[in-house]
């Protein structure tokens, strides 16, 4: 680790849990610095939310601690839910009160009163572009503005630190891409702590100023996106061939290569320079009379040093499909 | 941080918006006692012949108000499990309040409503001269609403407990229902227990609707087992406890 004189706003320590036999968690330890964007990168049960929850203070510790600003989440819950926000994976909205209805309960909670709390109701609700549904019950909402209002609620009380669990899933992308921009104004403007969890590639790319990559409950990586990707070791190129296993050898042999991996009938490589490679290889090809089908060339993506850590995908697409199922049933499991 | 007090009305605030929204419960709280007092009554006032001049009818309307406080604040728990699978449950609980104040604001809320009702209910029974205007006098119906106030906070906190224990409306519903036929046919709010056996009167002792019911008849139409401020003492410290073990239930659920 780097060299940082700074103050920390979460550190976990070992931090595990638990459900019945099964670890959930598993002695996880992280610092995240007072003002950085810090994201959990992980497939669909890697313990994202679990962790997070526990750091919220919404479920207990098996074993291990961890402090927010300094106050034990296991042991000063209050002082803890004082200094954080959050929103929640799953839906959590009052379906039966209207939108303002359900910021001026959380606002009332957090003991924003007054004038205070008009502003910051109007301010929020202006972010997500809600104001005009601002006096419509929820339960009239679409997925996608039920999400925007309780993202708007994360921020009412002025957090310390924030949370953000799968913060625009099921947003379209040009919503999605509104509510990063702010994400990011509030994380310059006021030093605010942001800790999320995605599996979205682009958005932990994008916003966060580190990622811990994690599986398993563990977290097995932990770095800057652009440190992560570098440690691939440059470019990627795919070569599709008739005769896969002979060209590889052949590439090997060049020695501008950082890695050389089949695929099935395609190859990969791993070089620092791609676009000077690509005409190497195919020249070696030729020369052995090797027909080369396609070839592709792009710069690493956390996706990509995922696979490489796991050796399995992340699944963005298909992730956020269930996921967007799972919020579906929850809806209509209602009433 | 909201203090206290701002943390039972802010809750207390939510679950009345939600009852003044909800159409269908207001029907259903103020339309079940009357179907009763129609039917039970009607049907049950040749069965009985009740000493001292008093109408099986009039006898009975205090029972109706019991019941209807028992019902409406007992089956109210279940908006704890509604919360929990709306996710409205981790709303409340991450947030930086006493959790005491919480479980107050939803026996407040429920209450109220409750208090509300019964009120509707005993207006109605005056004006249909079933609880008779002479009978009644300003302490009398002071101390009823204290009952109206207290027997809801009692209940409302049994809701609580097993919503707190039972994490789906099935398993709620079947357990409430397996505890409220007893409590509320226990109570002597339909029939006097004077002939019931033994060991009816025996449960009936620990059941404090039945303190309830006989405080409010005591206190509206004269006629009594025990005196009133005995019944009130007895449904207060059930109250007082209930809450209590509410609280203590309400602590242990997770957010998850
Ligand atoms: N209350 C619970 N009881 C039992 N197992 C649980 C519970 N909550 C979570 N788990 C298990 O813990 C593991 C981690 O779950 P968690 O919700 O933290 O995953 P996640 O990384 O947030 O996944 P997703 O991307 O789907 O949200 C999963 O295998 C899940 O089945
Ligand atoms: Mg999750």
């Amino acid at each position: 680790m780097e060299d940082f004189t700074g103050k920390y706003s979460i550190i976990a320590n070992a931090l595990s849990r638990r459900f019945g036999n099964f670890t959930a968690v598993d002695k996880v330890s992280f610092k995240v610095k007072e003002g950085e964007i810090f994201g959990l990168l992980g497939p669909n049960g890697a313990g994202k939310t679990t962790t997070i929850s526990m750091l919220s203070t919404i479920i207990g510790i098996t074993s291990g601690s961890a402090t927010i600003n300094g106050k034990d989440v296991g042991k000063e819950k209050d002082a803890v839910r004082k200094l954080i926000g959050i929103v929640f994976q799953d839906p959590s909205l009052d379906d039966e009160l209207t939108g303002m209805e359900n910021l001026d309960f959380h606002a009332r909670l957090y003991g924003v009163k007054g004038k205070e709390k008009k502003d910051a109701i109007a301010k929020v609700l202006k972010l997500v572009e809600l104001e005009d549904k601002a006096n419509k019950q929820v339960k009239t909402y679409s997925g996608g503005m039920k999400r925007r209002l309780e993202i708007a609620r994360g921020f009412i009380h002025n957090p310390k630190v924030l949370f953000l669990d799968e913060p625009t899933i099921g947003l379209d992308p040009q919503t999605r891409r509104k509510i990063w921009d702010y994400v990011q104004k509030l994380n310059k403007e006021t030093k605010l702590t942001i800790m999320l969890t995605t599996h979205y590639i682009e958005e932990a790319d994008e916003l966060c100023s580190r990622v811990a990559i994690i599986d398993h409950g563990r977290i097995i990586k932990l770095d800057t996106p652009e440190r992560l990707k570098d440690s691939l070791g440059g470019d990627i190129i795919r070569i599709g061939s008739d005769a896969p296993g002979r060209l590889a050898e052949l590439i090997r042999k060049g020695k501008f290569t950082v890695s050389v991996k089949e695929r099935g009938d395609s190859i990969e490589v791993t070089t620092k320079n791609g676009s000077e490679a690509i005409p190497k290889i195919i020249g070696i090809a030729q020369k052995a009379g090797i027909e080369v089908a396609y070839t592709t060339l792009k710069r690493p993506t956390l996706e990509d040093v995922f696979i490489s850590l796991t050796g399995k995908e992340i699944r963005e697409e298909g992730a956020s499909d269930t996921d967007q199922l799972k919020r579906n049933f929850r809806f209509r499991g209602r009433r | 941080m909201a203090n206290f007090l701002e943390t039972i009305y802010t809750v207390w605030l939510r679950e009345t918006i939600r009852f003044l929204k909800s159409k269908s419960r207001i029907v259903g709280s103020g339309g079940q006692p009357f179907i009763w007092l129609a039917i039970a009554g009607v049907g049950f006032s040749s069965a009985f012949v009740l000493s001292g001049g008093v109408s099986y009818l009039t006898f009975m309307a205090p029972g109706i108000i019991g019941m209807t406080l028992l019902f409406s604040s007992i089956f109210s728990g279940v908006n704890v499990i509604w919360d929990r699978q709306f996710g409205f449950l981790k709303e409340m609980l991450i947030a930086p309040v006493s959790r005491v104040g919480i479980v107050l604001g939803k026996i407040a809320g429920s209450a109220t409503v409750s208090l509300i009702t019964a009120v509707v209910i005993l207006v109605v029974e005056v004006i249909f001269n079933i609880l008779p205007f002479s009978d009644l006098s300003v302490i009398g119906l002071m101390e009823a609403v204290a009952f109206m106030l207290l027997i809801p906070c009692a209940f409302v906190s049994i809701g609580l407990i097993i919503a707190s224990t039972v994490d789906n409306v099935e398993g709620f519903q079947v357990i409430i229902n397996f505890l409220v036929m007893p409590l509320f046919f226990l109570s002597g709010a339909l029939f006097p227990l004077t002939n019931a056996p033994e060991w009816m009167k025996f449960v009936s002792a620990i059941d404090p609707l039945r303190y309830g019911v006989d405080g409010m008849r005591g206190a509206l139409i004269g006629v009594s087992a025990y005196p009133v401020y005995m019944d009130l003492l007895v449904v207060l410290a059930s109250a007082v406890v209930l809450v209590l073990i509410a609280d203590f239930a309400f602590n242990r659920i997770e957010g998850k």
